[in-house]
């Protein structure tokens, strides 16, 4: 009994000892709950506020100003501006820079007054149906709560129900909100994101692992031939799971697909190369498969949590969203979103394009330091 | 190429290299002619596998310079690399992809002609053309071994670098394996093997002895023997293995060893070592001088270097 207790006892502190050894997963089992803990706790928040709203408005008046003020009050609107015609709202829209554009007809004081119920129109992206659906659903109250006080004596009577102000909705972009429509793109980028990064890790960190590495290198290959020899056929791999997400996206799941194929297979390309590269970081950091996976799981979670694909984007405060800016995914998202749903065209995905370029440059000058540092 | 020092295969000076804090490789000269079989011996960690990396391009040296079959170490690593066939200490071809596959690619990297041809031949010399199609990775010990030299050769190199070879094979493998050295040698080769194996060091030509990253010896079997200032003293005899705890540490007694049902009692210092013998006369047990071996003057060396390592 007590022999068997020692055997118990010596198995649990070897564990203990290789555990500690072993700081990759030492790290993993340390730095995964506090990740999640925080991102969780702090930066996913399910009702998002202070969403970018433009206002357009065909007059001025105080009681039009009073309105404003109370949708900023209400903290759901950030009023970012006003438009001085409808293209410009929807061109901002289109771009993903504002998720609302509010418009106020010629003549609302007016009929206001008369009570005649003017209309308000809301123009909402409701590409991502869960950012939207809140403000949205409380529009009604906020603009009815700000009118009362203007809405006195005389007035006061249309400030009782029905609603002094008609507000009509179009919910752009997925007037039905479907969320597959918003999901079933976005598992795109998720798809691509894991098995990217966690095919060429592991397949890189296989060589070094079995001895390989060395043979290759003594042969004559150069430590760029090996590199671009390697990522192609993943290249090739991410291409076939890309055809296969949009067949389904289109065959199974419906989602429209109204912009530029050219301009998505652009922004694929891209983001196939940006997680290689990472892939190949990894690979000259790990040393063994083990290691490449926990450093993949490492980056995806980060990835999944903050690039908007689980929760809105612009739900996370300020600091979430300057890391979300960091990862391919975050860009990928909005560019498969824009072009298959918004049918954004190149400029208006530059904002997105862009950090994918600078991040792919980085990986890579990262990339090639550290694989030439592995040889020494 | 007229250089001077054409005919050596290799010619080092000061070859250096520092991982972190700890000298792998400090200071070591190597002059070795063209057309032998040179052994490369030293405890494990010593810094073979190092050098061998630094001589073949795989490593950059901290300090030192010199060249390898006439091509600077430091700038030309990828001419050495085209003429070097280089067989790393672990089995490092590739386990998923068969016999011919292997051949073929390593054929594809070093773009050899009718390659073909090339890896039939090379397959029927092995005796493997049955088994072409098997996974390397399904192969014993042996027949891996003979794998990666045939790939290794395979584009003819004008010398070979053996890192451990024959570690872990059994000893009809490793003389078929030595066979094939020395015909490869025969060929014109020059081929540097690193090995611990005693009988395999008095194969070579010449041997180089390398411990804590310093050479400590470099020549032909006999000089090396010769130069080492050792003397051993061999006891037969009944209970002659009680007599080696007694003697284990006692002055004059520098290294004492059994083996062939003997006593090996070597030291540098011939007088303590005999006044000790004198000493320790034990009934049925009978002394005699004998020429120290190489492995008696391998653990004199490394004992010797233990001391200067500690004394520093």
């Amino acid at each position: 009994m007590f022999a068997a207790l020692n055997r118990i006892l010596a198995i649990l502190i070897k564990e203990f000892i290789q555990m500690r050894r072993d700081r990759m997963t030492f790290g993993m089992m340390i730095l995964v709950p506090v990740v999640q803990l925080t991102l969780f706790g702090f930066a996913i928040n399910s009702d998002p506020r202070h969403l970018p709203t433009l206002l357009y408005l065909e007059e001025d008046s105080t009681i039009v100003r009073s309105l404003a003020a109370g949708l900023q009050n209400s903290s759901y609107f950030d009023i970012q501006g006003q438009v001085t015609s409808a293209g410009a709202g929807t061109d901002a829209l289109q771009s993903g820079e504002v998720a609302f554009v509010i418009t106020v007809p010629a003549g609302f004081t007016r009929e206001l007054l008369r009570g005649d119920r003017p209309q308000v129109l809301i123009e909402a992206d409701a590409s991502d149906p869960s950012a939207a659906s809140n403000a949205i659903g409380m529009i009604q109250q906020i603009v009815s709560s700000s009118l009362r006080q203007d809405l006195k004596g005389e007035w006061a009577a249309l400030a009782q129900a029905p609603p002094p102000v008609d507000i009509v909705v179009h919910r752009m972009y997925n007037p039905e909100g479907i969320s597959q429509y918003n999901i079933v793109p976005g598992l795109l980028g998720v798809i691509l994101t894991m098995t990217m990064i966690m095919i060429t890790s592991i397949a890189m960190t296989r060589e070094t692992e079995r001895g390989n590495m060395e043979n290759l290198l003594a042969m004559p290959a150069r430590p760029w031939e090996v590199m671009v020899g390697k990522i192609v056929p993943y290249i090739g791999v991410g291409l076939i799971q890309t055809t296969i997400v949009l067949l389904a996206s289109s065959y199974v799941f419906g989602v429209p697909f109204i912009g530029s194929f050219w301009l998505l297979a652009f922004g694929v390309a891209l983001f196939i190369i940006a997680n290689l590269a990472v892939g190949f970081t990894f690979s000259t950091m790990a040393r063994t498969q083990m290691q490449a996976m926990q450093m993949t799981f490492f980056f995806f979670l980060p990835s999944l949590l903050l690039s908007g694909f689980m929760f809105p984007f612009r739900g996370m405060p300020e600091w979430a969203q300057a890391i979300g800016q960091i990862f391919p995914l975050t860009h990928f998202l909005r560019i498969v979103r824009s072009v298959m749903l918004k049918g954004s065209d190149f400029a208006a995905m530059w904002p997105n394009i862009w950090p994918l370029l600078v991040f792919i440059a980085v990986a890579m000058a990262v990339a090639m330091k550290r694989y030439r540092s592995t040889l020494d | 190429m007229t250089k001077a020092g054409d005919d050596l295969a290799i010619d080092v000076r000061g070859l250096t290299k520092i991982f972190g804090k700890r000298t792998a490789v400090d200071q070591v000269d190597i002059a070795m002619p063209r057309g032998q079989v040179w052994g490369f011996l030293g405890p494990n960690g010593s810094g073979k596998t190092t050098t061998i990396r630094m001589l073949c391009g795989l490593l950059r040296p901290d300090s030192g310079q010199g060249t390898c079959l006439g091509y600077d170490i430091l700038k030309q690593s990828r001419e050495i690399k085209r003429q070097v066939g280089y067989m790393t200490q672990k089995f490092s071809y590739w386990e998923d992809l068969t016999i011919r596959e292997n051949l073929e690619f390593v054929a594809n990297l070093y773009d050899i002609a009718n390659k073909k041809q090339v890896v039939d031949q090379t397959l029927e010399q092995l005796g493997l053309t049955t088994r072409q199609n098997q996974l390397a990775g399904t192969l014993s010990g042996g027949w891996k071994q003979r794998l990666a030299l045939a790939a290794c050769t395979l584009h003819n190199p004008k010398m070979l670098m053996l890192d451990e070879p024959t570690a872990g094979v059994d000893p009809q493998a490793r003389r078929d394996f030595w066979d094939q050295i020395h015909r490869l040698s025969a060929q014109g080769l020059t081929v540097l093997v690193s090995t611990h194996y005693m009988d395999e060091a008095e194969r070579c030509d010449q041997i180089v002895y390398i411990a804590y990253g310093k050479l400590m010896a470099q020549g032909r079997v006999e000089d090396i023997i010769d130069q080492s200032g050792l003397s051993t003293f061999v006891a037969e005899g009944v209970g002659v293995r009680d007599l080696m705890e007694r003697l284990r540490g006692k002055p004059g007694a520098e290294h004492v060893a059994y083996f062939g049902n003997a006593l090996h009692v070597s030291g540098g210092d011939l007088n303590a070592l005999m006044a000790l013998i004198e000493d320790e006369q034990v009934d049925g047990v009978t002394w005699r001088q004998a020429r120290p071996n190489l492995e008696d003057v391998f653990i004199h060396l490394m004992d010797r270097s233990i001391d200067t390592s500690v004394g520093v």
